[in-house]
């Protein structure tokens, strides 16, 4: 590992001002800066925990929450307003790492974790376009089980690993931003980008802004939402497909509904023509058929990850059967 | 600038890359906590962090500056076993016995979390404040700790043994119920 300093920042002006130096790295829990730093991936030359930031959960004015970016994830999951009002949340939370790593990772960290692709986590085996723009992507033509089917470019096809960002995505989050030249608020489903041809450009994040807080609008389909991950075993692993779905009926129509997927894509997938295409219909299997094939028209399928689009289908389609069960 | 470790206050070392569990083992000489994998993957090195079960391999010895670790020297001795302990052995909780301070820290904040009504993702209902420890709740709540060995029925079958006595309030030493 590098040499690196640490300071903390007590408030967010500092760590505005902090951040501002070269090869500067946010540290929240270190649950993936401190692996990649290991590793080589990551080189900066300080590191400015902003973990003394605001942790508070509290209920907004619009009826939403409000959560501070240095909120760790497992208080988060067990926070009564969430519990009860964004169960899905709770659950994709729950879903993801271990309780270990749930109790260090902050809500800022969790957005701006890095993917677990494989080759771009080996420095001296591998190259990839993510780490060393321009340099080549190993995952295309090798082993791409964990990669995406939508969202990809010829340059990267890795995959975002959050579990909680996929909820997050259905539930209209968003993310308050600030910087040396103000503040700003962005929806989370804009927050990450597609890799293009700079897969080492993750986010809109400027490097000299920081995250604040996470923002959940209320909602009338989240106490009738659910999370549900597949991967290769039954925990501590991260998703080869996971859905988070929210839906409301009336008189026997889908009156709302909310579809994001994770381990798809290079970015939470918020699913917008399937949730279109599925408004105001009866949710018949044929009616779900056509919404997701609309969705997963462009999936480009390789020979690790074909799979995924199969699995996709099967674990939306026995979702929205599950909550339209429920909301009869 | 200290850590408090299983009581005792050291200073925080200068190079801020030191991990806190390299600052255990290599430099105040507390083995009990172990390198498995060195990448957040195996749990081998869990200890409590002000009460918290974290990795120490991904935290560094830094961000401990001011909180409190306790390891699993803090948490019994050979003459005075924890209940986790005896549970373990009588269970048959391990069998080379590498992962097993990570266990018993692990299911130590484990059992304080079922206790403060903190949900798994297994939680069939998120709006209870009382969660009833299944063996599949334990299996879930302890997967972040691997165990190469395969002893995780005996590691479960402790956890629950201990987690009944706590219930009934019980309490276990060395391996004989009292």
């Amino acid at each position: 590992m590098n040499p690196v300093t640490y300071v903390r920042a007590a408030s967010i002006a500092d760590a505005v001002l902090m951040g501002r130096e070269n090869d500067v790295r946010l540290l929240g829990g270190g649950t993936n800066l401190v692996d990649l730093m290991r590793k080589g991936v990551e080189t900066p030359s300080r590191l400015v925990d902003v973990t003394a930031l605001s942790e508070r959960i509290d209920q907004a004015d619009d009826g939403g929450l409000v959560i501070g970016a240095a909120a760790r994830n497992s208080m988060v999951a067990a926070h009564p307003l969430v519990r009860f009002r964004y169960p899905m949340l709770s659950r994709a939370i729950l879903a993801g790492a271990s309780a270990q790593v749930r109790n260090m990772a902050t809500m800022g960290g969790n957005l701006m974790q890095r993917t677990r692709c494989m080759y771009f986590n080996d420095v001296t085996g591998a190259r990839c376009n993510k780490r060393v723009p321009g340099s080549g992507c190993e995952a295309i033509g090798g082993f791409n089980r964990y990669h995406a089917i939508l969202g990809g470019s010829t340059a990267c096809i890795a995959t975002h690993p959050s579990d909680m960002c996929v909820a997050l995505a259905a539930l209209d989050a968003q993310v308050h931003i600030a910087g040396p030249d103000g503040d700003r608020v962005v929806p989370l489903v804009a927050f990450h980008r597609l890799p293009g041809e700079r897969p080492d450009i993750e986010t809109l994040l400027d490097p000299a802004e920081i995250i604040v807080a996470i923002g959940i609008p209320p909602s009338s389909f989240a106490r009738r939402s659910a999370y549900r991950k597949v991967r290769d075993r039954a925990s501590y692993a991260f998703a080869l497909v996971s859905v988070a779905a929210g839906l409301t009926m009336r008189d026997g129509r889908v009156d709302e509904v909310r579809v994001a997927f994770g381990g798809i894509a290079p970015k939470p997938w918020r699913a917008t023509r399937i949730e279109e295409r599925l408004r105001d219909v009866a949710l018949s299997a044929s009616a779900i058929q056509a919404a997701f094939e609309a969705e997963f028209a462009e999936a480009a399928l390789l020979p690790g990850n074909g799979f995924k689009r199969g699995l996709a289908e099967r674990t939306l389609s026995a979702m929205l059967v599950e909550l339209a069960g429920d909301a009869q | 600038m200290s850590i408090t470790v299983n009581g005792l206050d050291f200073p925080v070392p200068v190079d801020t890359r030191v991990s806190l569990l390299d600052l255990l083992r290599e430099q105040m000489h507390l083995t009990g906590t172990k390198i498995g994998c060195n990448q957040g993957a195996c749990g081998a090195c869990t200890v409590l962090l002000d009460g918290s079960r974290v990795l120490s391999c991904l935290t560094l010895a830094v961000q401990a500056d001011g909180r409190s670790v306790t390891t699993i020297e803090g948490l019994g001795t050979a003459e005075a076993l924890h209940p986790l302990q005896a549970a373990f052995i009588t269970h048959d909780g391990f069998q080379c016995g590498y992962c097993t301070p990570g266990q018993i820290c692990a299911a130590k904040a484990m059992l304080d979390e079922v206790a403060a009504g903190m949900p798994s993702y297994l939680t069939t209902n998120l709006a209870a404040d009382h969660i009833t420890l299944t063996r599949d709740e334990v299996r879930e709540r302890m997967s972040g700790n691997l165990c190469r060995c395969g002893a995780h029925n005996g590691i479960i079958d402790a956890i629950l043994e201990v987690a009944g006595a706590e219930a009934k309030g019980l309490e276990i030493t060395g391996g004989h119920r009292s």
